[in-house]
């Protein structure tokens, strides 16, 4: 697995990096062993839980978590970062603070949904997967929402908003600020 | 929270509840799922805040509900028991809606649903309500989905607790297989054969497991049901749960839908503790619990197979079947997967008998179906009728016919397993052999309609897209095929297929289908294979022409003001972005191919319809030489 970088926040590929200073590491060792300890050791059917535990305390997987959860789990560490990799819901790389999810669903793209990428992508200067230099906003779009009926939709964090043209897109992010 | 320990229990909390439920007092159901996209959550509690300030909390109650259905006018509120519907509310329409409640004035106009500029107040008069028939839905929109006493005051556990007064699992299977009810997460296998396969395989361990994985884009049937009236997917994981022989049970639903995982985790935790749920359930020696399991966004999980691998903590990839999960399923334990809309049919099917259920619909599909009906129609929203209704009624009648002023051109049923059926196929009737023959699928109830802005090209090229990112990549067929599909399709998109092309990519479609080892793979080529069917036409015009009639594939086509439609009204040139449209008042507006950056704005604000895709004019003279 590629080591993390040290980089300064807007770095050109757009990702966020956390700082990796010894103090760092200590934290997020203390904050992963505690929620490890809320599930039953040795289970391998825990590991997408727990990796769902994990992302929930920091918005990621640190890739320093990996091998306190293989040895929790005694699930091996390869494994449990080619499960991190298939699931869509999960990264390593840090988010920013809000997580805008446009909708890409087939109701949503029947009615503009791919107008609503660009108008957030001309907003705040990012692309898909990418994340603002002030960690603010990382932009996710998601397969589909289930929200059909207000098309085009896009989640924010856990809010979700409907029916959106370029004026709805800025008066949400607006909002946020 | 009661214990109810008996089926004598039960009975006795229904009458409690029954009793003290007052059926004159006003109830304004306000939608608290679905409708928080659209400020339901700024006017809910604008109702809260109004009734306690004018003191009315003994008159009105304020009931937060799950979806009522009509989408379309979010947010929307019920009144009972008058009987009257409104939508698209603000909080400011509030005090007054109060009022109106208050001294039984007539309903207020302007936030009534209105159809061809009729407007009609009335729940029971409303077009879109009228064909439908609520079973799956039946508690939908009408109680609130974290109080288990609304759900047992309307019959819930009454199903289950009629099963145990004194029911075999086989007298349980047979009325199941009476019903005639099929899969409804879009396979349409008789649910009653499968439960009579998991019954068959003896084994102490068994599982049952809910299949909330909703992921076809355009389909919400099932997050509607485990938001608003996650019980009834208790209910029902109960009975099959009895009826095989299983000892534990999952619900999985996806991390993409938080109110449903909220609201079935409560649902869950409310069950266990009245005793519904865990050991000696009703006083009898059936015992059975089920663990919440959150899916991690990827779609093949919607896979039975893949699912299973998922719970056991593994990679979401399927493996060929036989042995089919019934045999060997979760950890090799005989195992049932069934669909949410599935499950919260069987209360229903067993109170009411499976004679009664089979009375609706066709004679291969029985009972009801609930579609997510999304797209250029207008009435958005969901939906529940009987089999048998044809889909010129569901996109017509139910849903108030094509929005905007434009033509039907396809609807796409099952996402993208599915297929788009043009207009010559509007009166099949909704079946999954008609449907079938048509050339789609019933899938799991996404019913998305297009107009003529829709390239059926385009779509295509969606679908391929999405499964191609959900791929899961174990087999060749559609781990390649799915990729060489969508970069043949989108070549047709720029403009860069060539002669042969078409027949290239259906070929590689039928063996994708033919080769693939899990139903993603093997209707992934579905969209292909139905849009080439149907709308040949359009992939010719985009690699001879290369040019796109929908004006949806931006390379493809420029937009022009047709004089004869234009009326030099002036809307189309103050809302382009950048300044491409000139013209003089009431005369025919001009758009500059060189500034165009073809957003398409202007076709949505023009009300003349004035505007239209066309050829490219270099490709146009390249022909005309």
């Amino acid at each position: 697995m590629k080591k993390q970088e040290q980089s300064n926040p807007g770095q050109s590929d757009g990702k966020t990096y956390p700082c990796l200073c010894d103090e760092t590491k200590k934290i997020i060792r203390t904050r992963v062993k505690e929620i490890l300890n809320k599930f039953e050791p040795g289970s391998r059917s825990l590991v997408i839980p727990i990796l769902q535990a994990v992302q929930g305390g920091f918005g990621y997987v640190p890739p320093d978590a990996l091998d306190l959860i293989a040895r929790h789990t005694g699930v091996g560490r390869n494994k449990i970062y080619g499960i991190l990799t298939f699931y869509a819901q999960f990264t390593t790389t840090a988010r920013g603070k809000y997580v805008l999810r446009p909708c890409q669903g087939t109701a949503c793209h029947v009615k503009g949904a791919k107008n609503v990428i660009n108008y957030i992508k001309k907003k705040l200067g990012v692309n898909e997967g990418e994340t603002t230099p002030d960690a603010k906003f990382t932009v996710e779009p998601v397969a589909c929402l289930g929200t059909c009926f207000l098309a085009p939709a896009m989640m924010v964090n856990h809010d979700y908003y409907g029916n959106l043209d370029e004026k709805k897109v800025e008066e949400v992010l607006e909002s946020y600020k | 929270m009661p214990k109810i320990q008996t089926a004598k229990d039960l009975i006795s909390l229904r009458q409690e509840l029954l009793s003290k439920y007052d059926t004159a007092k006003t109830r304004i159901r306000v939608c608290n799922t679905g409708c928080r996209a659209r400020r339901a959550v700024s006017v809910r509690d604008a109702f809260h805040k109004e009734i306690k300030s004018q003191n009315l909390s003994s008159k009105i109650e304020v009931v937060e509900t799950g979806c009522q259905g009509l989408c379309a006018y979010a947010p929307v509120v019920s009144i009972d028991p008058v009987g009257i519907f409104y939508g698209k509310l603000t909080e400011a329409d509030v005090p007054e809606i109060v009022a109106k409640v208050i001294s039984k004035e007539n309903a207020l106009g302007r936030l009534c649903y209105s159809e061809n500029q009729q407007s009609y107040p009335y729940l029971n008069e409303i077009p879109f309500f009228k064909s439908q028939k609520k079973i799956v839905l039946r508690n939908c929109g009408y109680i609130n989905p974290t109080s288990v006493d609304d759900f047992i005051r309307r019959d819930g556990y009454a199903a289950i607790s009629k099963i145990l007064s004194g029911k075999k699992p086989e007298d349980v299977i047979e009325e199941v297989t009476k019903s005639g009810i099929r899969g409804r997460g879009g396979a349409g296998f008789p649910t009653g054969l499968k439960w009579k396969f998991a019954r068959g395989y003896k084994n102490d361990t068994k599982y049952f497991i809910c299949n909330g994985d909703e992921g076809d884009p355009g389909a919400f049937m099932d997050r509607a049901v485990l938001e608003g009236d996650p019980h009834s997917v208790i209910e029902g994981m109960l009975i099959g749960a009895y009826a095989i022989g299983a000892t534990h049970g999952y619900i999985y639903v996806r991390a993409e839908y938080p109110i449903a995982v909220e609201y079935s985790t409560l649902a869950v935790q409310q069950a266990r503790e009245m005793g519904l749920l865990g050991n000696n359930i009703l006083g009898t020696d059936f015992s059975f619990d089920i663990t919440i399991k959150q899916g991690a966004g990827a779609f093949v999980c919607g896979e039975e197979t893949a699912l299973i691998a998922s719970i056991e903590g593994k990679r979401g990839m399927p493996r060929p079947r036989p042995p089919f999960p019934a045999e060997s399923g979760l950890w090799g334990k005989p195992t049932v997967i069934n669909n949410v809309e599935t499950l919260a049919n069987l209360p229903y099917i067993i109170l009411n008998g499976g004679e009664s259920y089979a009375q609706m619909g066709t004679k291969g599909s029985k009972g009801t179906k609930v579609f997510a009906l999304a797209g250029r129609v207008k009435n958005t929203g969901l939906v529940e009728v009987p089999m048998g209704i044809t889909l010129r009624q569901i996109i017509f009648d139910v849903g108030g016919g094509i929005e905007r002023k434009k033509e039907f051109k396809a609807v796409q049923m099952g996402g993208p397993s599915g297929g788009c059926l043009p207009s010559q196929h509007l009166d099949t009737p909704i079946d999954y052999e008609s449907i079938k023959e048509a050339g789609a699928i019933m899938g799991s109830g996404g019913m998305i309609v297009m107009d003529n802005t829709t390239c059926m090209v385009d779509i295509a090229r969606y679908f391929l897209d999405f499964c191609q990112k959900e791929s899961c990549g174990k087999c060749v067929p559609c781990r390649l095929g799915t990729k060489r599909m969508l970069e043949m399709v989108t070549r047709f998109t720029k403009g860069k297929a060539q002669e042969g092309d078409i027949e290239k990519l259906y070929n590689l479609a039928v063996s994708v289908r033919d080769t693939a080892l899990c139903g993603l793979g093997q209707t992934a080529p579905n969209p292909v294979l139905s849009t080439i069917q149907y709308f040949r036409h359009e992939y010719e015009s985009h690699c001879k022409d290369k040019f796109c009639p929908a004006g949806a594939c931006r390379d493809l086509f420029r937009y022009e003001i047709e004089a004869e439609k234009c009326t030099g009204c002036g809307i189309c040139l103050k809302n382009c972005p950048v300044e491409a449209i000139s013209g003089e008042k009431k005369k025919t507006h001009l758009i500059d191919d060189a500034k165009c950056e073809v957003c398409g704005i202007c076709v949505e604000k023009c009300r003349f319809n004035a505007i239209v895709p066309k050829p490219k004019k270099i490709v146009a003279e390249k022909n005309g030489n």
